[in-house]
């Protein structure tokens, strides 16, 4: 069992008594002090820290030891394959899945996955998953008092092309409320799983869409401290994507870490 | 309207959590099954995912991903439609509501020469903001693991926590614990900032 709440551990995530603006003074407080730090020299941070307090249930699963330092081996230099065998062409189009049209505003998501150096990342899975138009996931866990669309599950795969492009077309996700504190709400995002060419690379993200009101109170995305990396992860809203009188159109191109073997291999054989 | 011909911001994009509705999404038919369970060659891989509190962690989804007994790395498609034959290296095990997952793959051989082999492990749940890093070496390699140079880097009680336990049955038992005295030595790689 865990052990009963103080005011010094964590909250269980059901826990939803706390305010708003108790969150947001947290989150500020965070930010403020990160400013200082970067002000002072501080090297600007690029990821979301795991110790955020303000995302409640980050409290007992965050890592408190520093990582340690490792070379990537062999195995970790290379990537799971995967191929047209593993996913079927129309899994990328999640407007399709069911018989009937999923309700809401249908959407492409294009981009390209890029390495550290800039090179596409080709052949590679994409996943996504999002809350449908009224930001309800199809998830037996998810018990938001909002409609389930029969004709959209918001699950698609895809294989980068050569350019190391992907390309989704789904219905805009709804924002959705959480148990984090009182009236809690997330911003509307996709779920993004990547692959790169090496392990090392693999990732899970969120992407969201340009202006979201609520992207000042969501400790999720605030847990990326630094403005302009929080801002990698909002999708640009793009007229040339647009479709006349069929969607609207966002870019949001990806890039991992950077590669070693390939930039080794493409010295020394290519 | 993007420009694109303005040179691109390749700083890495952060990661987020991977929440905790993935359970639609990123399981599939036979995830974890690397080789069919209960096939001559078949290796259980369990345990169970803990919290700082040392209570089971629910909702933790883990991939893995190794070489075959050979010390081969596998460069075959299929993982996510398996055919029951093709080794592809990779697996992906959500954990039950005890927190415990278990996948069925092989013991992964050296790809090296004296090198120790381990399975590379990624670990991803909801309240973890961005994926760990990890990797579960087997415990018969005695020499090769002390002669490991990242190994050696650790301190013994380190070193120990990622040596699998080898039972009876011949499984690996290999539990990972997210905060705490006894937690996981999770791995920061070149170019990672986190």
């Amino acid at each position: 069992m865990s052990p009963q709440p103080t005011s010094d551990t964590a909250k269980g995530p059901d826990d939803a008594a706390e305010s708003q603006a108790t969150l947001s003074k947290e989150i500020a407080d965070i930010e403020s002090a990160y400013t200082e730090d970067v002000d002072g020299g501080k090297k600007p941070e690029t990821q979301p820290r795991l110790d955020y307090r303000p995302y409640r249930s980050s409290i007992l699963r965050h890592p408190t030891k520093d990582p340690r330092h490792a070379d990537p081996e062999t195995i970790e230099l290379f990537s799971p394959a995967f191929g047209h065998r593993d996913i079927g062409t129309l899994e990328s189009d999640l407007t399709i899945q069911a018989d009937g049209e999923p309700i809401g505003e249908r959407i492409r998501v294009t981009g390209r996955v890029l390495d550290g150096q800039g090179r596409p990342v080709r052949n590679q899975l994409v996943e996504i998953w999002q809350a449908n138009s009224a930001g309800r996931y199809i998830h037996k866990r998810d018990q938001h008092p909002a409609p389930i669309d029969p004709n959209f599950t918001g699950v698609g795969r895809t294989l980068t092309g050569d350019d190391g492009s992907y390309s989704f077309t789904t219905i805009k996700p709804g924002p959705y409320p959480w148990k984090n504190h009182h009236n809690a709400w997330r911003p509307a995002h996709i779920h993004f799983s990547l692959f790169g060419s090496e392990f090392t690379q693999r990732m899970i993200t969120q992407m969201y869409f340009p202006g979201d009101p609520l992207f000042a109170l969501d400790p999720i995305y605030q847990s990326i401290t630094d403005r302009s990396a929080r801002d990698r992860l909002v999708a640009t809203y793009d007229h040339d994507i647009t479709e006349h009188e069929f969607l609207m159109g966002y870019r949001w191109d990806i890039v991992l870490t950077g590669a070693d073997r390939t930039w080794m291999e493409e010295e020394d054989d290519d | 309207m993007t420009d694109h011909t303005a040179t691109p911001d390749l700083t890495p994009t952060p990661g987020q959590t991977v929440g905790p509705f993935y359970g639609y999404a990123l399981p599939y038919d036979h995830d974890s099954e690397l080789v069919p369970p209960g096939s001559a060659r078949a290796v259980q891989l369990t345990g169970v995912v803990y919290d700082g509190a040392g209570v089971p962690v629910p909702d933790a989804i883990l991939e893995i991903w190794q070489p075959d007994e050979n010390g081969v790395v596998p460069r075959e498609t299929g993982s996510l439609r398996r055919n029951g034959f093709t080794f592809t290296g990779f697996g992906r095990a959500a954990v039950d509501p005890e927190g415990v997952f278990s996948f069925s793959t092989v013991d992964p051989g050296p790809t090296e020469a004296d090198k120790a082999p381990f399975i590379s492990v990624v670990v991803f749940a909801r309240g973890l903001l961005n994926r760990l890093f990890t990797r579960i070496y087997l415990p018969e390699h005695t020499e090769a693991l002390a002669a490991d140079p990242f190994l050696s880097s650790l301190d013994e009680a380190e070193r120990n926590r990622l040596i699998a336990t080898r039972g009876a049955d011949g499984s690996l038992r290999f539990d990972i614990r997210l905060q705490g005295e006894e937690e996981t030595p999770f791995l920061r790689f070149p170019g990672h900032e986190d």
